[in-house]
């Protein structure tokens, strides 16, 4: 089949509280094909994790779908019931969560917890499960995996968890592997032996990823294209080396210029730390015109009171600000 | 030359793991043998990969782990003893940020009880103090005072990791444990946290260990960094000294595979550690890095090398240790 595995359409998130509905996030619209990564970066909050558990089918009060369209290999999953959504996790589509406790069972050993998903989803005994599980572990370089597996999650380091959520995710080699922050826990070399496994499994077996981090490196390395978010909309997207190199968006800007830049210090002495001034406004008071305004250093009149669209970027991609550069 | 604030002597953490009957019982020795002052006002980066014992070394000084060997002082007060230390008194002076945020906050605790109890119990009675400090420290981590009255899960991954830090910061304590504080943070607000730290070390003369596995975060804010290896310290020193001069072969590799963010192309070949990554269950005999050393010689196999002084300051365990490069 062609046309893209994942196609997120005019998404809407509503957020019930108050007594009133707003949109934690809108108009958020974006394909990821076969194979493909694909990046989401932003200010924390800015509404990546939601987007990332409403792909899943994932969402809870006062959380909830509020419009648009998830379109997985060309069938549409928005109104999937649970049990067809609970059929399509861990097979299809499988997700790294952001924070591993949240994720893992804290009773049940993890060994267990990855043959599982061999269990549940390819219909394998115990036996031979555990034994996929011993190997799983070893994939995502977890040290004596053959005892580890027996371990309970308290029992294991932060950077150790994280990796068994990877290797859960993983397990089955679904279609599309949505990673939130997939290797914070890790030191740099773990992480290149994780991101080798992820780019490895989307040569062999064709796995999409939707790769949401902060660590713009990463992404950059990792993903042909990212998007933007901020405050709950897309704000520009782009082929990951031009973003990085030419930001258009004045939110992409600030954020390249905050990030501290090994060797500095050496040369220059400790600098303050460039922040983008202000903070994230909150959802029941995002400000009108473009979101970004109040902390926008490029912003006019026009800007606080029309909604940027999105306009196409010169060689691919588009940015949606009134004064784009 | 002021007296520390923190002293480790000797400390060791192991922990019994497994059951007589299934593959019988094994001591990890997460921690084991640390000594290691902390000056007032004073920086200590603490780096190494993941399951090399920073964490439990962290919960030990916070008296959150018995240790099995060696004295924990803090602030004069001897904590590993026979006799309970005066935990108000420790809540005054050591406060830690952890690793994981979602398991560390109490669920059912609005930000503003999180905060505002402490205060309470440390006898700030006046109404209007606790809500002005709550609101000033709500605000220099970036929430806003609206945020307040809501819960934990709420909040996303790294809005919940600065209510940790808010909460760390609230009492003014002497010490800050800080593990992995911004990891989930995208760079502005990371930034926006930095600064901060590094505002209160100036100020208040706050003294900080700074567990991180982003070295570019540890030399920015670091005076003196500790390189952890399979729970024990391996090398030692000054910022400058242990990034522009390591002499610890592991310390050595650590630097060569911090990727340049935005030039990552190479980065995976680079930073792929040698060999296995050394387990806690099985470590190997004398040195424990040998396995992955490329100086390794026979006495590296049946001796284990001290930690001694290299330079004024600095100092590695590793037998090889003024064979410059
Ligand atoms: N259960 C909930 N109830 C109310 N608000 C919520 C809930 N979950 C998330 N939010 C809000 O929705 C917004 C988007 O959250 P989300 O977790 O998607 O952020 P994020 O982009 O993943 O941020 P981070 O980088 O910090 O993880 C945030 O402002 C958050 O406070
Ligand atoms: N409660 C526990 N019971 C048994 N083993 C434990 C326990 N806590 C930690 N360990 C083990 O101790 C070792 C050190 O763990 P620790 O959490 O201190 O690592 P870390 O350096 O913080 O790693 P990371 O960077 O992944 O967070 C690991 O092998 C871990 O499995
Ligand atoms: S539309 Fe205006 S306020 Fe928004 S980013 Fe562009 S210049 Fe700044
Ligand atoms: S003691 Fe030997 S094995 Fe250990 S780090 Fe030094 S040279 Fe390498
Ligand atoms: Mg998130
Ligand atoms: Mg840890």
């Amino acid at each position: 089949m062609t046309g893209p595995l994942l196609k997120v359409d005019n998404l809407r998130i509503s957020l019930a509280g108050d007594g009133a509905t707003y949109s934690a996030v809108e108009n958020v619209s974006f394909e990821i094909g076969r194979g493909e990564a694909f990046g989401l970066v932003g200010e924390s909050g800015c509404g990546k994790s939601i987007t990332a558990l409403a792909v899943m089918g994932l969402l809870r009060r006062p959380l909830s779908l509020g419009g648009g369209r998830i379109v997985l290999d060309g069938k549409e999953i928005q109104d999937a019931s649970a049990a067809e959504m609970r059929r399509l996790r861990g097979k299809r589509i499988a997700m790294i969560f952001q924070e591993p406790m949240t994720a893992l069972n804290p009773l049940s050993p993890v060994g267990k917890q990855i043959a599982e998903m061999f269990v549940l989803h390819e219909g394998m005994g115990w036996n031979e499960a555990m034994d996929r599980a011993e190997d799983a572990l070893r994939q995502v370089r977890v040290p004596s995996p053959e005892r580890r597996i027996k371990d309970y999650p308290h029992q294991l380091s932060g950077g150790m968890r994280q990796r068994v959520m990877i290797a859960i995710a993983l397990a089955c080699g679904p279609d599309l592997l949505v990673a939130d922050e997939p290797t914070t826990a890790l030191d740099v070399t773990v992480q290149a032996e994780i991101i080798d496994l992820m780019a490895e499994l989307c040569a062999a077996k064709g796995t999409a990823i939707l790769m949401i981090s902060h660590d713009l490196g990463l992404v950059a390395n990792m993903c042909k294209r990212v998007a933007v978010m901020y405050a709950g909309r897309i704000v520009e997207s782009q082929a990951a080396e031009a973003i990085f190199a030419t930001p258009s968006h004045p939110y992409t800007r600030g954020l390249v210029d905050s990030l501290p830049r090994l060797g500095e210090r050496s040369k220059r002495g400790r600098q303050r730390l460039r922040e983008i001034s202000g903070v994230v406004p909150s959802i029941a008071a995002y400000p009108a015109g473009c979101r970004f305004n109040p902390r926008c250093p490029s912003v006019t009149e026009v800007c606080r009171e029309v909604v940027p669209e999105a306009t196409p970027l010169p060689a691919e991609g588009l940015v949606r600000c009134h004064h784009h550069g | 030359m002021a007296e520390p604030l923190l002293s480790l002597d000797d400390l060791a953490v192991h922990f019994k793991i497994g059951n007589a009957l299934g593959g019988g019982i094994k001591t990890l020795k997460a921690v084991d043998g640390v000594t290691l002052d902390v000056k007032p006002g004073e920086c200590l980066g603490l780096v190494g990969e993941s399951g090399c014992g920073k964490s439990t070394l962290a919960l030990a000084i916070m008296g959150l782990l018995p240790p099995t060997r060696g004295t924990i002082g803090v602030d004069g007060q001897e904590i590993s003893g026979s006799k309970a230390p005066d935990r108000m008194r420790m809540a005054r002076t050591v406060q830690m940020v952890f690793q994981d945020p979602y398991a560390s906050l109490n669920p059912r605790q609005t930000v503003r009880r999180t905060l505002a109890d402490p205060l309470r119990l440390h006898g700030v009675r006046d109404k209007a103090e606790v809500e002005a400090r709550v609101m000033d420290m709500m605000a220099k981590v970036g929430l806003r005072p609206e945020q307040a009255d809501r819960y934990p899960h709420e909040f996303s991954g790294g809005q919940r990791q600065r209510i940790g830090i808010a909460r760390a910061l609230i009492l003014k304590p002497k010490l800050v444990l800080c593990d992995e504080p911004v990891s989930a943070l995208d760079v502005s607000i990371r930034a926006q946290i930095i600064n901060l730290l590094l505002e209160l070390k100036d100020e208040l003369g706050l003294a900080y260990i700074m567990i991180s596995h982003d070295l570019g975060v540890v030399e920015h804010v670091s005076d003196r960094v500790a390189v952890m290896y399979l729970g024990r310290i391996v090398e030692q020193g000054g910022w400058q000294e242990i990034f522009e001069n390591p002499r610890h072969p592991y310390t050595r590799a650590l630097i060569a595979a911090i990727p340049d963010p935005f030039h990552r192309a190479a980065i995976s070949a680079k930073a792929k550690a040698r060999g296995e990554i050394a387990s806690a269950l099985n470590p190997p005999p004398g040195c424990h890095f040998h396995p992955r050393c490329p100086l390794k010689a026979d006495i590296c196999v049946s001796q284990d090398p001290v930690l001694a002084a290299v330079a004024e300051g600095h100092r590695a365990a590793c037998h090889f240790r003024d064979r410059v490069s």
